[in-house]
């Protein structure tokens, strides 16, 4: 898009929304592919699962460690795994595997379908009796959608081991006692919104990477383009998204 | 132009512009049954434009495109994909899905257009047309792994494999050695005779136009400059004709 500043970004914004409501009228064509779906499913979610799995170990790991210092100056070490645990399981562990998805789902679809697009494979397909639309960008939005927060749910308990880890270094809290704590602590109120906007999360992963793609421009210069933006744009939609989420579990008073 | 109940292509009077770019201008031109049409022009004339308007990927701001008896730009969805099962599309960059095998690519049309065929008929149909591009032994490879002229014929077979009433093919040879390019034309004779296709060629490769081309359209300023016959234009006294012919 050629125009900058302000004006620009809302113009990309209001297209990434026409996009995305393109999604909604196609899907509920008929002809779902559902083979394509679950091919989609199987890809993005092995793509990221090991990175997402060895972060979320590493920052309930560091996170505390470093919060261990604050409630020992307090006396409250006993409270170590109810607040580490909320705060991993609200906050890190999902928008740190939305990132990680931003950068490995988007980029990845960014890419794939901008080289789509300029070398007329998209063209192609539409020839070929297939709404492209329907079978690459609807199939990749459900399968991301569906697997941002299937991944975010093996952060959050991945992310408790490293918790439990990070727990027993320096003090010693046994395994029956940390999950006690653990689940003594945590609500539906903690849990369930955090996963909610795990899905809203993957949604615009998902858009995102499949507007970069198909609005690539000629060349492949254009493919990088589209790749790059598609996770900086998603990165930092999943921040709106969380901040929108925060507000709206507050007003409904779930925390 | 008079209409012939021959016609199987007719474009009449079709605009397309880009922006201040004014591709095509009032560009008319038609295809008869059996007859194979070249359009000649130069690079970035709008040749790739008018194809992809007749296909229904563009849509021209004004003007008819009437394939077998359908005006291309007003069709709906369903008829258009009907329609794109009898014509085949030969695209300038092959286009073949790079994340599937060869074999792949080809079932996809058929899967798509025809959607209960047995496996076996597919697999059969994409051996013969393999055959008929003489590249048997590539099924199980990625696009990737083969040489351009290569591609370029398994972009044939893909289109050649629901057996389509006209082809249009986008540089067919643009980019091969002569004896490839060669090769590549005396195989599309060799469809059209086979399955009596129309086809309707865009190149600038002399030798293809001349083995392949009942008829030359040249498309120069975006319109239909004048048409003829390879002998007609070859020894044509205009300017603007001669600067491609020598
Ligand atoms: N999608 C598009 N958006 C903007 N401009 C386009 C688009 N497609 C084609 N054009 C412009 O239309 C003109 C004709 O392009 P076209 O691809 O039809 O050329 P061509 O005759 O096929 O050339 P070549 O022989 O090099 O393939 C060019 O000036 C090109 O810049
Ligand atoms: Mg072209």
């Amino acid at each position: 898009m050629n125009t900058s500043g302000i004006k620009g970004f809302f113009l990309e914004a209001g297209a990434i929304a026409r996009f995305s409501g393109r999604f909604f009228r196609e899907m509920l064509k008929p002809r779902f592919e559902f083979a394509e779906f679950l091919r989609q499913c199987y890809f993005l979610g092995n793509r990221s699962l090991p990175l997402v799995a060895i972060t979320a170990f590493i920052m309930g790991l560091v996170i505390t460690i470093q919060s261990r210092p604050t409630l020992v100056e307090f006396g409250a070490e006993a409270w170590l795994p109810k607040m580490v645990s909320v705060s991993l399981v609200r906050e890190i562990a999902p928008v740190i595997t939305a990132l990680i998805c931003a950068g490995k789902i988007g980029s990845g679809i960014g890419a794939e379908l901008g080289s789509m697009k300029v070398t007329e494979q998209i063209d192609a397909m539409e020839v070929s009796g297939t709404n492209p639309y329907k079978f690459l960008a609807v199939t990749r939005i459900l399968a991301a959608t569906l697997m941002v927060p299937v991944l975010a749910i093996l952060a959050d308990t991945v992310s408790l081991y490293g918790a439990f880890l990070g727990a027993n270094l320096r003090g010693a809290v046994s395994w029956q006692l940390f999950w006690n704590q653990v689940f003594s602590t945590l609500v539906y109120g903690d849990v369930l919104p955090s996963l909610i906007k795990t899905f809203f999360f993957g949604f615009a992963i998902g858009v995102i990477g499949c507007y970069m793609g198909f609005t690539s421009s000629k060349g492949t210069e254009g493919v990088g383009i589209s790749a790059n933006s598609a996770v900086v744009v998603a990165s930092l939609a999943v921040f709106i998204l969380d901040l929108l989420a925060v507000q709206v579990t507050d007003i409904l008073k779930l925390n | 132009m008079e209409t012939n109940s021959n016609t199987v292509i007719k474009v009449e009077g079709i605009n397309k512009s880009f922006g201040d770019n004014h591709v095509l201008r009032d560009f008319s031109t038609q295809l008869l049954k059996g007859e194979n049409l070249v359009v000649l022009g130069k690079s970035g004339s709008g040749k790739s434009v008018l194809i992809k308007c007749i296909i229904g990927l563009l849509k021209p701001e004004s003007g008819t495109v009437d394939v077998l008896g359908k005006n291309v730009p007003e069709l709906e969805q369903e008829e258009l994909d009907q329609l794109r099962v009898k014509v085949g599309f030969l695209f300038q960059s092959n286009a073949l899905y790079d994340s599937m095998s060869i074999r792949q690519n080809l079932e996809f049309p058929l899967r798509r257009h025809r959607k209960n065929m047995k496996q076996e008929v597919v697999n059969q149909l994409v051996m013969e047309v393999l055959g008929q591009v003489g590249l048997e032994d590539t099924a199980d490879k990625m696009p990737s792994e083969l040489s351009g002229g290569m591609k370029k014929r398994i972009a044939l077979a893909r289109t050649l494999i629901l057996k389509p009433e006209i082809i249009l093919y986008d540089e067919p040879t643009t980019g091969l050695d002569p004896i490839t390019g060669r090769g590549i034309s005396s195989l599309m004779l060799s469809v059209q005779k086979k399955y009596n296709s129309s086809s309707l060629i865009i190149s600038h490769d002399l030798a293809c136009v001349q083995m392949t081309a009942n008829r030359i359209v040249m498309l120069i300023d975006g319109g239909c400059y004048t048409t003829g016959t390879w002998k007609e234009l070859q020894s044509s006294e205009d300017e603007k004709v001669k600067q491609f012919f020598e």
